[in-house]
């Protein structure tokens, strides 16, 4: 599979590495936040089948992390898209 | 008599060059060119093996990779199990011998070189037959760059079988001219031999060539043998052919029973006949021009069943003039014989029963059963397929990769349909990279309109006995083991092939696959397009775990890190351990030790006087930047911000969710520098964690982390003569504890190099841990040697460092721990800072389930007998008697060591509640015997740590 790493270009899917779900951030106060919800931020993600925004690092090259949309049926990535930035297609 | 089935002039085979091999203990003449298949068949060979669980025999079904029972044993030049005879080239030294389905391992290693090659290509074409030659002629003519694959030794496919003029010259001379104009092209490659066997996502396909297996023993010592090909390519075009199979009918699995192209391909091919008296039996329109050519080479034609009720006229004419005898309407209910056919049972089939028996002599049944494409790589890479009920076959539908199927692999017939296809994908092809391409002009072909197949999987046998109607000769599987599973209620074939074994032998079912669809059909009585395939993985023939090694065995198959010190090591006569890619010296046995003598040794010199370990090894990560220490006061659970230069903080790094992910020692350098160390295997790991973070979730802080492990060299001197020892190489450098006190650094110049000096303990004794360029570590060794010499300063490994450090307490995160351990589990919340708003795991240490009271915590284990060493990862239970399962477990044993310094055995647990537990005796399970342990607390030496400032 090839992978198109925003900053540098397509690449072999060898050199990159998985990161789960995309936009799960870092709560601002994990302090604030009840058992259930911190649980919700640790454990919970979803699995759809069809697109899926993810996390993946360009590991044996840049080591940039950047965000990948996914098709699970079939592996396809329609689009990837710098750490920061909105996904690009839904 | 020598090659008496081999005709005196046809064939491709090279008769000036004669090559001699023995099979099964017998010497046979073959020529260059042969396989061993048609080496055999020239000297009359056809029963090669047996049956793997009926043994009975099995001879040469097929002429190519989808041969089903001819399996051999080559021995020699090189040992390889289970090949088929049909792709076995006949080469000098050649020894092989027929296989019952199972091969054997060779002992003997591998001197044979293996490689890989990456490439990209504009148009990959896979199969050189006819479809593909054309293909990859046009898509080189418009200047794509090409890669032609083809897993026979010369190209053409079926053309180098094929007799009829092609531009009015026989085939072979317009594939010579083909090869000739891509011979001359700067960007084409072809590789013959070179089967592609993986289709995997974005055009990327494997495939291996074999480039001297032809050549035996005379192959070039430094020559690969074999070469994985990894190519991407921007366009595919499969020419990959279609597999003629056979019909399930009684005893169609005796030697003598042939697919009709085998045999065509045998004659024209190899110039060799398949028997001397043949009866023919087919479905379609294909095996007619095999019984013609036979007739033609003067081999009798007994009958050709067609069972069809009609026969295409033109095919009626030819074979009326060729002296056969067409009946239509008819199959072939059986044969006789034993290790070769001696006769078959005609019949004729109507309304789904036989009547009008006819018993014939024939040594030769050839079968056409219908042909299959071979749409393997088509649906690896994704591609759908449909069933086609005018041909009985399956033929691939939607494309999900750029890749485009032609000729026989995507159901075409005749020649010049096939040749058309060629042109017209070839430039298809040619044109999606971006190429203007016109299809290469289609050579004058002879025209032909086929008649439709007939879907006749199976011979209805009339006692209903199918136990000897064959699906599977590789897995001899027959009718009857299908019908056993549609009987248990199985419909999908997938289902039925985890039950038959059907498709699961050496070649994956490309002889049975589809025909075990139509049994099932037949069977169920649906429409086989209900039921599908199968599906297709890769490899599509077998590869040999060395080929997909390539050049990664022995000392490349991993990196082997080693430090400055690793000469010395080995001078010195060390045991090494790997922990992960490192060789670390594991203890320094002197002559007569073994490895308890080397560690209670190397354990008292560095207790009573001075020892020193190499501990290079330590991941090192450099940081720095404006917000260096608010980034550490996020990933430890130490305050790390109100460290000062100049000092030291042993730091603890977890998971979100509270698991104790790391440990190490923090040294501040500069207010905006510091140098993290982290456990030996988990440097990369940290690293890639520490910048996860900071790039996906705290990008605005401006931090840099570097890698430094290899920069630095590290030697712990250890022990109450190190200050002393340290003193003789330091100069002015005050070494007093009020000056240098533990947990601060310095930098100094020892024995005129340049270093930093750093008071960290990993024994509980008092030590320095000496950082020095990589480069300066021999010399600063050896130094540290020759000072403390008069002291008996000694070497000592990883297995002492380990004793020492169990017997203070101090965990090993991944040996003590393992992802579900706290900070609080460990008796570590002295790391945990009560003053951070938040860290990372904070949050977590508050959940449910980590606040529990009962959960497993480290504790000492002390052995009631103290001889007896504990196995680590021994369970721990209650009781001296075991109840009856399931045993409530305790814990584990995590570290297990005899201590020098206890005079005793001694071990580290995680034990449920073991905090609670101090003092009371529990059980260890060894050798299925509980033997009691009494807990303490975790630090079994020098509890107040008075030893630690010497």
């Amino acid at each position: 599979m090839l992978i198109e790493c925003p900053w540098c270009g397509p690449r072999d899917e060898t050199e990159f590495h998985y990161g789960g779900q995309a936009h799960v951030s870092y709560p601002d106060d994990p302090s604030v936040l009840t058992d259930e919800q911190w649980a919700r931020y640790l454990f919970y993600r979803d699995n759809p089948q069809g697109r899926f925004a993810e996390r993946w690092c360009h590991g044996s090259a840049c080591r940039r992390w950047f965000n990948a949309v996914r098709d699970t049926r079939t592996h396809q990535i329609v689009a990837t898209y710098r750490t920061g930035e909105s996904a690009p297609v839904t | 008599m020598d090659n008496e089935f081999r005709l005196a002039n046809a064939g491709r085979i090279d008769r000036d060059r004669p090559i001699p091999f023995v099979f099964d203990g017998t010497e046979y003449l073959g020529y260059a060119g042969d396989t061993l298949a048609s080496a055999l068949l020239a000297n009359g060979v056809h029963q090669v093996s047996r049956g793997v669980h009926s043994c009975r025999p099995r001879g040469i079904l097929a002429s190519g990779v989808t041969e089903p029972c001819a399996l051999v044993q080559v021995e020699e030049p090189f040992d390889e199990p289970t090949l088929a005879a049909t792709t076995v080239e006949v080469c000098a030294g050649l020894r092989a011998r027929g296989l019952s389905g199972k091969g054997a391992l060779t002992s003997r290693p591998d001197p044979a070189r293996y490689d890989t090659m990456y490439a990209h290509a504009d148009v990959l074409v896979v199969g050189g037959g006819p479809t593909g030659l054309l293909a990859a002629l046009t898509a080189a003519r418009a200047g794509a760059r090409v890669m032609l694959l083809d897993d026979q030794s010369e190209l053409g496919g079926d053309l180098l079988a094929e007799t009829a003029p092609l531009e009015g010259r026989p085939p072979i001379a317009w594939v010579s001219g083909v090869c000739a104009e891509l011979a001359g092209c700067q960007d084409v490659t072809v590789l013959p031999r070179t089967t592609a066997f993986g289709y995997y996502d974005d055009n990327y396909v494997v495939a291996c060539e074999r480039r001297t297996d032809h050549l035996g023993t005379a192959a070039p010592e430094r020559t690969s043998r074999q070469r994985m090909w990894c190519i991407r390519a921007r366009a595919v075009v499969l020419a990959t052919g279609a597999h003629e199979r056979s019909v399930a009918f009684s005893d169609n699995d005796r030697p003598g029973v042939m697919l009709a192209a085998a045999a065509r391909t045998y004659l024209h091919r190899y110039g060799v006949l398949p028997g001397r008296r043949v009866v023919v039996f087919t479905t379609n329109d294909g095996a007619y021009q095999a019984a013609i050519d036979l007739a033609g080479a003067g081999v009798p034609v007994t009958a050709l069943a067609d069972a069809r009720p009609e026969v295409p006229d033109d095919l009626a004419k030819a074979c009326a003039a060729a002296d056969i005898e067409v009946l239509a309407g008819h199959v072939v209910a059986g044969t006789r014989g034993d290790a070769r056919i001696s006769g078959a049972c005609l019949a004729e089939l109507r309304d789904g029963r036989l009547q009008g028996h006819r018993e014939v002599d024939c040594d030769t049944v050839l079968v056409s059963g219908g042909w299959n494409p071979a749409v393997h790589l088509f649906s690896q890479a994704g591609g759908g397929l449909r069933y086609d009920s005018q041909l009985a076959a399956f033929v691939p539908a939607r494309a999900r990769q750029r890749v485009f199927v032609g000729g026989a692999a995507r159901g075409a017939v005749t020649l010049a349909d096939c040749l058309a296809d060629g042109a017209r994908i070839g430039a298809q092809a040619s044109r999606t990279v971006g190429l203007s391409a016109d299809a290469a002009p289609m050579p004058a072909v002879l025209q032909r309109t086929p008649t439709p197949s007939t879907a006749l999987w199976l011979v209805p046998d009339p006692s209903g006995d199918y136990r000897r109607h064959y699906v599977d000769l590789a897995r001899d599987a027959t009718v009857a083991d299908i019908v056993r599973a549609t009987d248990a209620g199985l419909r999908s074939v997938e289902h039925v092939k985890r039950y038959t074994t059907v498709g699961t032998g050496h070649e994956q079912g490309k002889t049975s696959g589809v025909l075990a669809t139509g049994v099932v059909a037949t069977i169920l009585g649906v429409d086989p397009a209900e039921l599908g395939t199968t599906t297709f993985r890769p490899p599509y023939t077998p590869v040999t775990f060395a080929a997909l090694a390539g050049t990664d065995r022995g000392a490349l198959h991993d990196p082997v890190r080693v430090t400055a010190l690793h000469d010395w090591h080995v001078a010195a006569g060390a045991m090494f351990e790997n922990v992960g890619q490192w060789k670390r010296p594991w203890y320094y046995p002197r002559p007569g030790e073994d490895m308890a003598a080397a560690v209670w040794r190397e354990c008292v010199a560095a207790r009573r006087s001075v020892a020193m370990m190499d501990a290079s090894t330590l991941g090192k990560i450099d940081v720095q930047g404006r917000d260096a220490a608010e980034f550490l006061d996020r990933v430890y659970t130490t305050m790390m911000s109100t460290l000062r230069v100049g000092r030291i903080r042993y730091g603890l790094m977890c998971r979100a969710d509270g698991m104790v992910f790391d440990d190490g020692t923090v040294i501040r350098l500069a207010d905006n520098h510091f140098l993290l160390t982290t456990t030996t295997g988990n440097a990369a790991a940290v690293l890639d964690w520490l910048e996860e973070w900071l790039q996906t979730e705290w990008p605005h802080l401006r931090v840099y982390l570097t890698s430094v492990t290899e920069h630095w060299s590290t030697v712990a001197l250890v022990g109450p003569r190190s200050r002393t020892v340290l003193r003789r190489l330091a100069g002015d450098l005050a070494l007093d504890n009020a000056s240098f006190p533990f947990m601060a650094w310095r930098d100094a110049t020892l024995a005129g190099t340049t270093a930093r000096v750093c008071r960290i303990s990993f024994s509980g004794e008092l030590a320095f841990e000496i950082n020095v360029p990589w480069r300066h570590a021999q010399r600063i060794w050896t130094e540290l040697c020759d000072a403390g010499a008069d002291l008996g300063i000694t070497p000592y490994g990883t297995e002492t460092m380990h004793v020492l450090r169990a017997e203070k307490g101090y965990p090993i995160i991944g040996q003590d721990t393992d992802g579900t351990v706290t900070p609080q589990d460990l008796g570590l919340d002295w790391a945990v800072s009560k003053k951070k708003r938040d860290f990372i795991g904070k949050r977590s240490f508050s959940r449910p389930d980590t606040a529990r009271g009962d959960r497993k915590h480290l504790v000492g284990l002390l052995p009631v007998d103290p001889d007896l060493l504990l196995p680590e990862g021994c369970q721990l239970v209650a009781d001296a008697e075991l109840p009856a399962p399931p045993v409530p477990m305790l814990g584990h044993v995590t570290s297990s060591y005899r201590s020098p310094a206890l005079g005793r055995t001694f071990a580290l647990a995680l034990v449920e509640a073991g905090r609670h537990r101090v003092g009371r005796r529990i059980h260890a399970v060894v050798d299925d015997r509980p033997v009691p342990v009494i807990v303490t607390d975790p630090v079994f030496y020098d509890k107040e740590g008075a030893r630690r400032d010497g």
